[in-house]
């Protein structure tokens, strides 16, 4: 199945759509219970803090820690399975079509400023967001133990962005009890929470780029996952213009399925010459015919047609 | 080619773990964990 250009025109849509429906729990709202059904034992695919009032599934990273931090497990086969289901079909297109936190990233950016094409440092900062899920997602929840041996969720605790604005914000608001017990570690991530939503208006998705460790998980699984970006190296002419529609730094032209290319579908769309698809496909078949550019040796033009995978 | 048969390979794995996760009882820890208030995720735990 290929993705027409036309489907990322309505990204927006599904995002909000996505983050709608699984936050529709609308009596969580009003009554300061959060949503105890069946559904809640379910991973959903983004960041969605399961302790927003309307959540009707579980955020996944907060899922791995609990069950990585409780004394009877200290492994979670049923969230790491998870992620990998998704992360094996849609790689990050998780983080393009159906994460709450990227859709307020992408919002906020959308504030007419002077825009930030590269942070200092970029490269580099990059990989914090590995240090963070190896530190604060698997290690410390597991080793950091209290007297009985439970952990803590520290990415929750100390780091977590979408829970302060999703769970933190509207619960505060909520309840005079959550306010009257505010301190230190509430301002502390409003803090974060803050510095994080107003460097979104100046710098594309600071969060995904650097600190999430969901972004992470699925980053390493972008490359062979089903879902891909394909080039054909036949009708690319390296005019870059997709490297330069890439809000994440990507250079299509050279890297498809670049861990950091969250499968918006900029650059699909912004191709002058129709070179980039998408879609859950087999690789596409080089016939043989394609440009010098081709990174893959060319078959000679009688034999069988190879796969065609540059990156 | 190759890395169709990476994403099977990583989709059969993991449907297996989440199987083996099911039979540990691993879903009512997470539903335990998400629906009462997670103190730690709102910053007052
Ligand atoms: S605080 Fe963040 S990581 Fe924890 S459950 Fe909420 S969204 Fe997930
Ligand atoms: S990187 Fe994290 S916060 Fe950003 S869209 Fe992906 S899962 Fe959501
Ligand atoms: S490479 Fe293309 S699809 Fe990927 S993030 Fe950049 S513009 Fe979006």
């Amino acid at each position: 199945m290929r993705m027409k250009r036309g489907i990322y025109r309505f990204r927006l849509w599904i995002q909000i759509a996505f983050a709608a429906l699984s936050n529709g729990y609308v009596a969580g709202f009003f009554k300061t219970r959060l949503y105890s059904g069946a559904l809640k034992q379910v991973c959903l695919p983004g960041l969605n803090c399961y302790a927003c009032p309307g959540a009707l599934g579980s955020c996944p990273i907060g899922a791995l820690q609990s069950v990585l931090g409780d004394r009877n497990f200290k492994m979670s086969f049923y969230v790491l399975g998870t992620l990998m289901i998704f992360g094996a079909l849609l790689g990050r297109l998780v983080c393009g079509f159906l994460c709450p936190f990227g859709l307020v990233q992408d919002l906020l950016h959308k504030i007419p400023s002077k825009k930030i094409q590269r942070m200092p440092l970029d490269r580099w900062l990059r990989w914090l967001k590995y240090v963070v899920l190896a530190v604060f997602v698997l290690w410390l929840p597991l080793f950091a133990v209290n007297i009985v041996g439970q952990g803590s969720p520290w990415f929750c605790k100390w780091i977590c962005p979408s829970g302060t604005l999703m769970g933190g914000i509207p619960q505060m608001l909520m309840s005079e009890s959550l306010r009257e017990s505010a301190g230190f570690l509430f301002s502390w991530k409003m803090f974060i929470l803050l510095a994080l939503l107003t460097l979104s208006v100046f710098s594309y998705r600071p969060f995904c780029k650097y600190l999430c460790p969901l972004g992470a998980i699925y980053a390493v699984t972008n490359r062979f996952s089903l879902f891909r970006f394909q080039l054909d190296e036949r009708k690319c002419t390296h005019c870059g213009a997709c490297a330069r529609s890439c809000k994440m730094g990507v250079n299509m032209s050279k890297t498809q399925n670049h861990p950091e290319c969250i499968r918006c579908g900029d650059c699909q769309s912004a191709c002058p010459e129709g070179a980039i698809s998408s879609g859950f496909t087999h690789t596409t078949r080089c016939s043989g015919q394609c440009s010098p550019q081709c990174s893959g040796a060319s078959p000679a033009p009688d034999s069988p047609a190879r796969d065609h995978s540059p990156d | 080619m190759k890395r169709n048969v990476g994403a099977f390979i990583l989709l059969a794995l993991g449907v297996t773990f989440v199987v083996i996760g099911c039979l540990r009882g691993e879903p009512m820890t997470v539903l335990r964990k998400a629906a009462t208030l997670c103190l730690e995720c709102i910053g007052i735990g």
